[in-house]
């Protein structure tokens, strides 16, 4: 009775912090000058904080150690920005390859989805040999499929499909689509921030189905959860499937944060930096991945930006030059790596009724002590 | 003992071989409907390494299992094993298969579904969940929703039926007190009983307990015994016990199998086990001052 | 086209690939090494290897080459035991993806310092006299680090292998990497043998970048990350934990890397090594000459 309860308290929490975060966004896209850092922070921690959530419902929940992520984001974006770039831009982007192969744009929502599928479609064909593998071999594997996609997409001869190695642009992005519907670029982060709530609650809700209890059964023990019935090799690979769904997407909205896409920006060196931010948010925690996402990008990208010019919370110094931020930002990561493994979260999840709980029993906490001390009396 | 009562498991002529080793030489042993079946032996003896062979963890080198009259492993010593094979009956399984394939391999997972449940000697429970999860997962696999239909939440009904059969469960053993607790911080006597808790959630037909009284004391030996003999009737099973403690196996057993070295010494009744001079020999004197 | 004709055309790059494939065994040592024995892959390994290129630009700019190259196998031997002490060690209890995440983390780590020291830019790599000249090889001109390097690697391997086949630690080595908790009890000074490995492999690592480095203009900060991950596949693609394996895994991935740049497929060079991978993980697991590993229920 209580659980049912709690569960209650929990979910009018979620909505009520969803509401929250729309509101301070909104407030912010009405108050703040258009050229705040913090817009292109929400933006890019959206991006982040899909992609995230995705590797933590493989690497977190199903004890899939992947390394693919950047590569079914590359997949995700190319499929984006292939199938929206409008028909009159292709000649100029498409400059050597005769306008491209695809000539007609599809809606920006569909294109959106299809990114998603094609990188699902991938993530079957790449499962199917690789999610056997155990460990460390499943994370090298995977890592080297997405070297493989890299390569492939950079191929002259897929040119008129993918540009070769040149880059990608004129699609829509989080600012056109604004400008398109308000008039100006005012909003654009709360575009992108309602497309990650949904995928985001998608995720949750799948990891909250009985399919979810599946994977973390695998997680914890393959062996037993064999022997209950779960069919490791069909679950192993819905999560991959799933996952890199959500990852094609995350690398869309990557593209429609940035304008341009190019295929070198998706190296192995991008999924360690989305695994980091697992690490920091706590491994097996959706809500750690989207507080640890967005702080990873508001403290690289905005608040640690004087430790690159010269001054730093009023400090100056000549040490503070192009790169510390950098490093001053991998050695917190290594800090939280080595001393605080736990994360932020751990592997729970934020959770209203789990802290009105410890209040709860903070209040309590003096009674059950005497109670005790009775016992021992007695 | 019980000719009229239906087959429920069956093994014939199982041999399993590691590289050079035979863990398990030409064993043959029936479970009638019903029953409680104990196989003992020393420690290496191959008990649960016939328990991989039947859940499908290993698959057998040569010879067959049957579960309810259908075929769940059948194989011959074949590819690198066709010139390592130290077993007996190397050429009965080459020809002929009974139902379908010469070789069959079912996975654990399948086995499971057909009705075979297990517990594990060294307890393997799901340690980041809650007891109470730990039991529903077992019902994942009698699911009737889609990946859809689950994630959208269009199977409440479903998922309700489940947590309500989950909680039966948990009263009938009696964990229904912790159910909201962490499974790894149970005392180590309820974690067995959540294993078995959990087993019978798949609503098996054959229930194999892998020495379901480790670390147990006289009490509570005792207790397990009359709760396995509860189960048995509350939920219809045929139950397969690898035991050491001799007071429990001669306790519950229909019938026991003894094991050494991986091939059968006895079978029979408690009485007849405990006056075979082989079993003696090979087993009951050796652990008399347990 | 036969074989001797095909031999022909190829020679520069079979040439390229064996000196390729002697410098990727020298990395490759350093993760099998470390694989048999903490059963980590050490992502921070390749840019060990970047380091001492680094450390080699800024000491020879001020020392001259003779006393820069020993300080450049110092100093990395050096980075390399403590690395193990700082990061791995604290972690000798936690889960091995723990490890493996903060193998992940340090690597990040050195780039992003690396990245700061140089600012980013090219560092020059100097033309290290008498390996950096120019000679000819049945007709193909090339530089004398082609020849060297295998043979350098082939000599320090054997030492390698004696070392680890006959002397004290050497059997440690071997114990550990059987079983660690078994030799611990045992007697077998876990630190010591684990700290050895990670010298071992820096110091290979180092000569490893000494000759590298000559076949190129420069070093960056990312300069290590592939020729890590490849040395790496190496290890795999030979069984990782086997020595032997490591050492001729690297030579195979790069004599065919070279002979798919010479075919004018430059792009896929580093696919075909991931392809490789994928296939051998697939057919065979345990690489050439793995062990079998079963786990027990």
């Amino acid at each position: 009775m209580l659980n049912k309860k709690n569960k209650k308290i929990d979910i009018i929490a979620l909505f009520v912090i969803v509401a929250l975060l729309f509101a301070v966004d909104i407030i912010a896209e009405m108050v703040a000058p258009r050229t705040s850092l913090f817009f292109s922070v929400v933006k890019k921690s959206c991006v982040y904080a899909l992609v995230a959530v995705s590797m933590n419902l493989l690497n977190g929940f199903t004890g899939l150690f992947s390394l693919g992520q950047a590569g079914f984001m590359l997949i995700g974006a190319y499929t984006y920005a292939i199938l929206t770039i409008p028909s009159e831009m292709r000649d100029s982007v498409y400059q050597y390859f005769d306008g491209g192969l695809v000539k007609n744009p599809i809606p920006w929502p569909l294109a959106l989805i299809v990114a998603g599928l094609i990188a699902g479609i991938f993530a079957f064909l790449i499962g199917l040999p690789v999610l056997r593998l155990k460990s460390d071999y499943l994370a090298i594997a995977t890592l080297g499929f997405a070297e493989i996609i890299r390569a492939f997409v950079q191929w002259d001869k897929f040119g008129p499909l993918t540009n070769g190695s040149n880059l990608l642009r004129g699609y829509p992005t989080f600012d056109s689509l604004a400008t398109d519907w308000f008039g100006s670029p005012k909003f654009s982060s709360t575009i992108a921030l309602a497309i990650t709530v949904l995928c985001v609650l998608l995720i949750v809700l799948f990891i909250n189905s009985t399919y979810g209890r599946a994977l973390k059964a695998i997680r914890d023990d393959e062996i037993a959860a064999e022997a209950m019935g779960i069919n490791l090799a069909s679950h192993k690979q819905i999560s991959f499937i799933i996952s890199s769904f959500f990852a094609g997407i995350g690398g869309a909205l990557l593209a429609m944060h940035q304008s341009t896409i190019q295929a070198t920006a998706f190296k192995s060196a991008m999924t360690y930096e989305i695994l980091l931010i697992v690490v920091v948010g706590g491994i097996g925690s959706i809500s750690g991945s989207c507080i640890a996402s967005f702080l990873y990008i508001a403290a690289s990208e905005w608040w640690l930006r004087g430790l690159d010019s010269g001054s730093f919370l009023g400090i100056e110094s000549s040490l503070f030059r192009g790169g510390f931020r950098k490093v001053v930002f991998s050695v917190i990561i290594m800090i939280i790596v080595l001393f605080f493994r736990q994360g932020i979260m751990g592997d729970k999840e934020f959770s209203l009724s789990r802290i009105i709980e410890k209040i709860k029993r903070k209040k309590k906490t003096p009674e059950k002590k005497t109670e005790k001390k009775e016992v021992v009396t007695k | 003992m019980s000719e009229e009562k239906k087959n429920v498991l069956r093994l014939s002529d199982i041999t399993m071989q590691f590289g050079g080793v035979v863990a398990v030489n030409d064993l043959s042993l029936e479970i009638n409907e019903g029953e409680i079946v104990s196989i003992i032996g020393p420690n290496g003896a191959g008990k649960t390494t016939a328990f991989n062979v039947i859940t499908g963890v290993y698959e057998p080198t040569n010879g067959e299992v049957d579960f309810l009259g259908k075929p769940i492993a059948r194989n011959h010593p074949h590819g690198k094993m066709k010139k390592l094979y130290a077993g007996e009956n190397k050429e009965k399984y080459l020809s002929k298969p009974k139902h379908g394939k010469k070789v069959l391999t079912l996975k654990p997972d399948a086995i499971a579904k057909r009705g075979i449940a297990r517990t594990f000697q060294n307890i393997r429970l799901f340690k980041s969940m809650t007891v109470f999860e730990n039991v529903l997962v077992a019902k994942h696999m009698r699911r009737k929703s889609n990946l859809f239909t689950a994630t959208f939440k269009l199977n409440a009904k479903e998922e309700k039926k489940m947590k309500e059969e989950c909680l039966e469960l948990l009263k009938i053993l009696d964990l229904d007190d912790v159910m909201d607790e962490k499974a790894t911080a149970l005392p180590y006597g309820k974690q067995r009983h959540l294993e078995i808790a959990r087993a019978l959630a798949t609503n098996p037909k054959l229930l194999l307990l892998d020495e379901p009284a480790a670390g147990m004391n006289p009490q509570e030996t005792d207790e397990l015994t009359a709760f396995i003999k509860k189960i048995r009737d509350d939920f219809g099973l045929t139950i397969f016990i690898i035991e050491h403690h001799m007071n429990l196996v001669m306790d519950i057993s229909d019938r026991i199998y003894v094991i050494d070295f991986g091939k059968l010494i006895a079978k029979g009744t408690p009485a007849e086990i405990q006056n075979n001079q082989r079993v003696i020999d090979a087993y009951l004197g050796v652990t008399e001052d347990e | 086209m036969n074989f001797a004709a095909f031999i022909q055309k190829n020679l520069p790059y079979i040439l390229a690939g064996i000196s390729v494939g002697g410098q990727y065994a020298l990395i490759a040592i350093g993760y099998t090494m470390v694989y048999g024995i903490l059963r980590l892959i050490n992502f921070a390994h390749g840019d060990i290897f970047m380091v001492a290129g680094l450390v080699m630009v800024y000491t020879s700019a001020s020392l001259p080459i003779y006393v820069a190259m020993p300080i450049v196998l110092v100093s990395t031997v050096i980075l390399g035991v403590l690395i193990e002490k700082l990061a791995y060690k604290p972690l000798r209890t936690a889960p091995r993806m723990s490890v493996m995440i903060s193998a992940i983390g340090v690597s990040y780590l050195i780039q992003n310092l690396a990245l700061y020291i140089t600012g980013g830019l090219p560092q020059t790599y100097p033309k290290i006299p008498y390996i950096s000249d120019t000679i000819s090889v049945f007709g193909a001109a090339t530089k004398r680090v082609t020849v060297i390097t295998p043979i350098l690697t082939l000599v320090l391997i054997v030492v390698l292998v004696l070392l680890i086949k006959y002397t004290k630690i050497g059997i440690a080595m071997r114990a550990v990497s059987k079983d660690f908790e078994t030799s611990q009890l045992m007697g077998v000074k876990i630190n010591k043998v684990i700290s050895m490995t990670f010298v071992i492999g820096s110091f290979l690592a180092a000569v490893g970048s000494l000759l590298y480095f000559t076949n190129y203009t420069s070093v960056m900060p990312t300069s290590g990350a592939m020729p890590g991950l490849k040395a790496f596949v190496a290890a795999v693609f030979g069984g990782i934990g086997s020595i032997p394996g490591a050492v001729v895994g690297a030579f195979i991935i790069g004599i065919c890397e070279n002979i798919i740049k010479g075919a004018g497929l430059t792009t896929f060079s580093d696919a075909f090594t991931f392809a490789l991978l994928i296939v051998i993980l697939c057919v065979k697991p345990t690489g050439i000459f793995g062990e079998k590993n079963i786990d027990k229920v």
